[in-house]
């Protein structure tokens, strides 16, 4: 049974858990995006390259 | 393996499948870590917060271990001049810094109700924050110089010294007089601490591992791509 009663400790738990959560989503969206946003403008400059 | 990947079309074509799977991977250990560590019970000792552990100790873990990868793609980098090689060192270095960051943060909010400080200058949180300034040290390198084959070539050679950080950091518990908890996994006689607490901590690490593959191909994408880019750029201004 899951036991999401800290206690006395929770001001310490959640918030390691918080920002653990927030970072590793972060990474996720900032990592996605970074590499939408670098195959766009890979494609884009090689179409421009490419076009007589 | 490796000297396939090596190849720039290869390594595109492996990664386009095998990031989405490892993500996936990870989401559900982390889930699943999640779930056993919130099932787990009180720690006699130290109560509820025994399960800061299972986010504190892989972030630790994924912190060492994502500078050993930086210093061999480093070393790849610097030796064999390839530039996948400098693309994944690039690629690293965030993500690496964000884990140590976690690393301390968690830790300190594990160590103010337990050993009532959130900070100490002992070996094992000194040697770990020296870690996050190599990585600071690495993405400030590279911001700071334009050339970007100079960035590469200096920031490898700043890598593989900080190499020289982690058996500092593995051993500062042993060498040292340390508040930080001793080795309790990996020791000769086996792991020391229960299986209900051993099971979520592996399963939240090969997550938190996992996760780190699956970022690391996504960013050494976006590298390869940014390079592209670039050339593309600078053949159109030509």
């Amino acid at each position: 049974m899951l036991d999401l009663d800290m206690g006395k400790y929770a001001a310490f738990v959640w918030p390691a858990y918080g920002v653990s959560a927030l970072t590793l989503i972060g990474m996720v969206v900032l990592s996605l995006r970074r590499s939408a946003h670098w195959r766009k403008r890979a494609e884009q400059l090689r179409g421009e390259d490419e076009r007589p | 393996m490796f000297s396939a990947l090596a190849n720039p079309q290869r390594f595109m074509s492996f990664s386009r499948w095998a990031a989405p799977l490892l993500g996936a991977a990870a989401a559900v250990l982390i889930a699943v870590g999640l779930y056993l560590g919130f099932t787990a019970p009180e720690d006699y000792q130290q109560g509820d917060t025994v399960r800061i552990m299972f986010i504190h100790v892989p972030a630790a873990w994924m912190g060492m271990f994502v500078y050993a990868c930086l210093g061999g793609a480093s070393f790849f980098g610097l030796v064999f001049r390839h530039s996948l090689a400098d693309a994944a060192a690039r690629a690293c270095a965030p993500l690496g810094a964000a884990f140590t960051a976690l690393a301390l943060v968690t830790g300190s909010l594990w160590g103010r109700p337990m050993w009532g400080a959130w900070w100490v200058w002992d070996a094992r949180l000194t040697s770990v924050l020296v870690l996050f300034l190599f990585y600071l040290g690495y993405l400030a390198l590279q911001a700071a110089i334009e050339d970007e084959a100079k960035a590469d070539r200096a920031s490898a050679i700043l890598a593989l010294v900080g190499l020289v950080n982690l058996p500092v950091i593995h051993w500062s518990v042993v060498w040292w007089n340390s508040l930080h908890q001793g080795e309790s996994i990996f020791t000769r006689s086996g792991p020391l601490m229960s299986a209900v607490y051993l099971w979520p901590l592996a399963i939240m690490g090969l997550g938190y591992t996992l996760l780190f593959g699956s970022l690391w191909l996504v960013r050494t994408r976006a590298e390869v791509w940014r390079r592209r880019a670039r050339a593309a750029a600078i053949r159109a201004a030509g």
